[in-house]
């Protein structure tokens, strides 16, 4: 157990630090969790309580809700409240449709841009790597002007591809950038091999890379998933009601719609969060070293 | 050598250099798989040229003028000196600055801290990297939503113990300092987790034997720390406050949500004029070629400093 502390009171010194910084990271997490949970009585109740009291087995099971797609399963009353309003069920069911086709879009043009930058030595290498770097640093909210204007000329305002492609454009740089790393630790040889037997390089790439990069292609979908799941400023500019509303710019609404319901905005916040949160802890190990490969290569 | 031959060499070694030139240029569209390269990135290319490049001098173009749903008309820095008298503007512009520094500020000194402490191998590890991608994950709304809630009024656990302690009278969120500073509290909470995974794996490409001949020369922890660690971490800590500033900058989310859009920032701003009235899409606009300049400038100096450190290495 003791990995090289000097004294019990170095590993104890040390665990307490690691311990303290687990709970302040986890603490709005569970806080949010128990609001969601309790009852009204206990919610208002000063001074709070740390355990949630009126949390039982029953008060759990209590109720059915109705999920998405008719699915129904016991659900505590504020989660209920939440599945059961028509707005939130569409933004859900909208955040789903935008982050899924622009994963999808980012994935097919991402991953061809990144074999050439990552494969193929061309003079045009350099300055397109820049380019898509730069648009990392790209103040989103410098064009929703005329964007606005833009759509609104084209009719795309409050459908799903005013959104669409605002976010394929922000995400495709960390899809580039994690993919041109991945395809560069890739072997050349079954490619040289397949070109040797007479494939062109769309061939290579399509029979050859693409197959056997399908873990770095599902950890960089995922992290685009994420990205367009969360985003926020060109859904909440560009889009104006349910058709097209994703949840992320539903939810800050409930503010108003469900003024003093604070459960229901913590159990809607908690509906939100807790997909990805479970992703993120299955593929934690990918994402992390995905993530701070830029960190560490510059 | 006599200046007639040498400047005749010259000009030699010039129509070489632009033939050689245009060889290369047309050997870049010959050469089939350079050509499928251009191919693969052109999506991608278009993407970025027509969705950022193209808007953002269309952007810069219309700050010049006065939109209007009838027409427009051309009105020179007229968006920018309604700006500048606007006191609204100038207040986002102070939460910005001020939430920028000390979010940035703080999430980096503790995050340096806690990658500091992590970076050995200990039981539990595993554990302790997942736990920090958690918050990070959280879309930066709820982040902002669950905040609220824990500062509000009657149910937060915040509000609650601020009030006990004495810290603040009357409700937090009414409280536009109050504000600014729990807007800090939440980011610092989103975001030092990641600030330390990636620090941590700055760290973590240090190789050991360094601080094994550090040691043998007698040197302190302290000193270990600061003339070992902290000038090879130098590229990690830069490209981590480079991300971290420009995305403080342009705060929006946060704001919006944990304060149901009461309190200002540059973009929350620029929001309100561009889409609440059609009357001030122009002003709005001209605040939003503001945010991107100065995102620009920022983005400048901190590569500037992490190019002049790549040549000192």
């Amino acid at each position: 157990m003791n990995k090289g502390f000097k004294t019990p009171a170095h590993a104890i010194g040390f665990y307490t630090v690691v311990l303290i910084f687990a709970f302040l990271t986890l603490f709005p997490l569970l806080w949010v969790l128990k609001m969601s949970l309790v009852s009204d009585t206990e919610l208002f109740a000063s001074p709070p309580t740390f355990w949630p009291e009126s949390v039982t087995l029953k008060s759990l099971t209590a109720g059915k809700c109705p999920l998405v797609g008719g699915i129904k399963f016991p659900c505590p009353e504020n989660f209920q409240t939440v599945f059961i309003d028509p707005i939130f069920r569409a933004g859900l069911a909208n955040t789903l449709v935008i982050a899924g086709i622009t994963t999808i879009i980012c994935l097919t043009i991402g991953s061809m841009a990144a074999y050439a930058l990552a494969r193929i030595e061309f003079f045009a290498r350099r300055p397109v790597l820049s380019l898509v770097l730069a648009i990392s640093f790209f103040p989103a909210v410098a064009i929703i002007a005329p964007l606005f204007l833009q759509f609104q000329k084209a009719g795309l305002i409050n459908t799903y591809w005013a959104v669409i492609i605002p976010d394929v454009l922000f995400a495709l740089p960390l899809t580039v950038y994690l993919l041109v790393a991945y395809f560069r630790e890739l072997p050349e040889d079954l490619e040289d091999a397949a070109k040797v037997d007479g494939a062109n390089i769309w061939q290579a790439f399509f029979r050859v890379t693409v197959p056997l990069s399908i873990p770095g292609i599902v950890t960089t979908g995922l992290l685009t998933f994420i990205y367009a799941w969360n985003e926020f400023l060109f859904a909440n500019t560009l889009t104006l009601d349910q058709q097209a509303q994703p949840a992320t710019v539903v939810i800050p609404q409930f503010a108003t719609t469900y003024t003093t319901d604070y459960g229901a905005q913590a159990a809607a916040a908690l509906v939100l969060t807790l997909p990805l949160v479970i992703l993120v802890l299955f593929f934690q190990r990918k994402i992390v070293s995905g993530l701070t490969a830029g960190a560490t290569k510059g | 050598m006599s200046v007639a031959s040498e400047t005749g060499l010259r000009k030699r070694q010039q129509t070489g250099v632009v033939s050689g030139a245009w060889r290369s240029i047309r050997g870049e569209f010959t050469d089939p798989e350079k050509r499928t390269a251009y191919w693969m990135i052109l999506p991608t290319l278009l993407v970025v040229l027509l969705i950022a490049a193209g808007p953002i001098l269309y952007a810069i173009y219309l700050s010049f003028w006065r939109v209007l749903p009838n027409g427009q008309t051309f009105i020179w820095l007229d968006n920018y000196v309604t700006l500048f008298t606007d006191s609204g503007f100038w207040g986002a512009a102070i939460n910005t600055v001020v939430f920028t520094v000390a979010s940035v500020g703080l999430e980096f000194a503790l995050g340096l801290t806690i990658a500091v402490v992590l970076n050995r191998g200990f039981v539990g590890q595993g554990a302790a990297r997942a736990i920090a991608i958690v918050p990070w994950a959280f879309p930066t709304v709820v982040s902002g939503i669950m905040w609220r809630l824990m500062y509000t009024d009657q149910v937060g656990i915040f509000a609650y113990l601020a009030d006990q302690l004495g810290l603040v009278t009357g409700p937090i969120l009414a409280n536009s300092t109050a504000v600014l500073l729990g807007a800090v509290v939440s980011d610092v909470w989103k975001t030092t987790p990641f600030v330390a995974l990636l620090l941590l794996a700055g760290l973590q490409v240090i190789p050991g034997d360094v601080y094994e001949a550090a040691r043998v020369d007698g040197a302190t922890k302290w000193q270990q720390f600061t003339k070992v660690t902290m000038p090879l971490l130098k590229p990690a800590i830069l490209v981590a406050l480079l991300f971290r500033t420009l995305d403080a900058w342009r705060v929006y989310d946060l704001f919006w949500s944990m304060t149901d859009r009461q309190l200002d920032s540059l973009s929350v701003y620029t929001y309100k004029f561009v889409r609440i009235s059609q009357l001030n899409l122009s002003v709005g606009n001209a605040a939003a070629v503001l945010v991107f300049l100065s995102s620009l400038a920022i983005a400048f100096g901190f590569i500037k400093l992490l190019g002049t450190r790549a040549q000192e290495a």
